[in-house]
């Protein structure tokens, strides 16, 4: 996250370095480019933060929960006992009515959060296991990372604003003899970095996204003293192999497991990490397993990739 | 030099207030996590007579062990402190341990929807108990542990902070089916 913010900074210094004369006697005494560019991210996302929630759970066709249903009074029992686990208050419930299993959590703070999951999952999982992905998504509420995730969208917001700037103020003729003045070498490659940043900075949020996956599977192993359970989830969903036809780009990093299921998440390859919203599940398994002290052994399963 | 000074003094002094009110809001959220439990507790004294009245017509050859149940669970109720009421817990857990066991043996009672829906309910509440008593125990060890690292240990000495007690689960307890506590983290 600091990387991030850092990085942010950075594109915005040379954007101001380049075009308004920052940082020298000059120029303006703030770099008006960054503030200017980040505020206007913030707003836009501001708006999103408040009703954001429940704009997502919308669009994924959420419902609430039905008591009289026994399953949906078992997660409603799981959920009980992972939010006194997590020591956490109750988050709002909600199923999709979709046969492909996966979860969510949502929502910007511990008292508005909202939990959510398909009754794919509820059917393809047993109670132990359903605990293990309720827990996780737990964690992603007391981690604070759909806070976390928001934040990081505004920051993308903000650059790619700045790299729109930058781009276009490099065709006008103004900045052409403006820049001239400039000492070539610097100048070169923080145009190319301003050019490439919504790029890196995709990249970086996808870093930030699948760090708290690998750490939300270790604090739900915390909460539920069980990493087999969500180690068996994760294997079951695997193997079930069922893309998730509501979720789109912008919300797939809210998931439990990426429900776009691109082939290249399954392996446990250099370009599936920088790629990919979500870590390989089988690597997740594997760490999963270590917590339990289970011989790694196990985690080779016989894996089955239908697509 | 003065500069100096009230820099140190002003750093002690932040250092004093968050130290103080940490430990303060660990112990007011300890109190509530062993409320919580009692809670749990009081639901599943609530639960434990339906289930035996349900169960009765058909377990004809186990009043005994019914009996002993609700002898159990009087006892757990009336229990006072940490380390009796664990043990009425143990009794009243293995009793009913065992009916759930000797509940294998009735086809008909696995299948009427009363009795499973409070086995859902027991089983529910026993996990709540368990995560809850959980939760308690990590907070006091996050507690106790502030109050003997150090430098927090000299302010802990100072303010009269006291250790808490943790809530051990007995070996019989573990044995009950249900999340495996033995795991390593």
């Amino acid at each position: 996250m600091a990387l991030f913010i850092l990085f942010f900074l950075f594109i915005g210094a040379a954007i101001d370095y380049l075009y308004f004369d920052a940082f020298t006697p000059a120029g303006p005494v703030f770099p008006i480019a960054t503030i200017f560019s980040l505020g206007f991210a913030a707003l836009s996302t501001l708006t999103a933060y408040y009703g954001g929630s429940d704009i997502i759970l919308s669009s994924l066709g959420a419902e609430k929960l039905n008591l009289q249903i026994p399953e949906h009074r078992e997660l409603h029992n799981v959920v009980t006992e992972m939010a006194l686990a997590s020591g956490s208050a109750m988050p709002r419930l909600y199923v999709i009515f979709d046969p492909a299993p996966n979860a969510l959590a949502t929502g910007t703070n511990e008292k508005n959060a909202a939990v959510c999951v398909t009754t794919g999952l509820l059917t393809l999982l047993d109670r132990e296991e359903t605990q293990g992905v309720v827990a996780h998504e737990i964690s992603h509420i007391r981690n604070e990372d759909i806070l976390l995730m928001t934040l990081v969208s505004i920051l993308l917001g903000g650059i790619a604003i700045l790299a729109d700037w930058g781009r276009r103020g490099f065709y006008s003729a103004r900045t052409g003899r403006h820049l001239s003045k400039k000492n070539p070498v610097v100048f070169i490659p923080l145009l190319l970095l301003i050019a490439l940043s919504p790029l890196i900075g995709r990249l970086l949020a996808m870093a930030v996204s699948r760090q708290r996956e690998y750490l939300a599977d270790a604090t739900a192993a915390q909460y539920t003293r069980n990493p087999g359970g969500l180690a068996q989830a994760l294997e079951k969903i695997r193997d079930a192999s069922m893309p998730f036809h509501k979720a789109t780009r912008g919300t797939a990093h809210l998931f439990f497991v990426n429900p776009l299921r691109r082939r290249i998440d399954e392996s446990d390859s250099k370009l599936s990490d920088l790629l990919a919203s979500h870590p390989p599940i089988a690597r997740r398994i594997g760490l999963l397993y270590q917590m339990a002290g289970m011989p790694q052994k196990l985690v080779q399963a016989p894996r089955a990739l239908a697509q | 030099m003065i500069f100096i000074i009230w820099a140190i003094i002003f750093v002690l002094g932040i250092w004093i207030i968050s130290t103080y009110n940490a430990l303060t809001a660990l112990r007011l959220r300890i109190q509530n996590a062993w409320r919580q439990i009692d809670v749990q507790l009081k639901r599943r004294y609530d639960l434990i007579p339906n289930l035996v009245e349900t169960v009765k017509g058909y377990m004809q050859h186990e009043q005994d062990t019914l009996q002993k149940v609700i002898e159990a669970r009087s006892q757990a109720m009336v229990s006072k402190g940490a380390k009796e009421a664990a043990e009425a817990e143990n009794i009243l857990n293995r009793s009913l341990g065992k009916i759930f066991a000797l509940m294998e043996n009735y086809p008909d009672l696995k299948a009427n929807k009363n009795v499973l829906d409070l086995q859902e309910e027991l089983t529910t509440t026993e996990n709540q108990i368990t995560f809850a008593r959980q939760y308690y125990n990590d907070l006091v060890t996050q507690y106790n542990t502030k109050q003997q690292v150090f430098p927090s240990n000299m302010l802990a000495g100072f303010f009269g902070f006291k250790p808490s007690e943790l809530f051990e689960v007995a070996e019989a307890e573990k044995a009950v089916p249900r999340v495996n506590l033995s795991l390593t983290r």
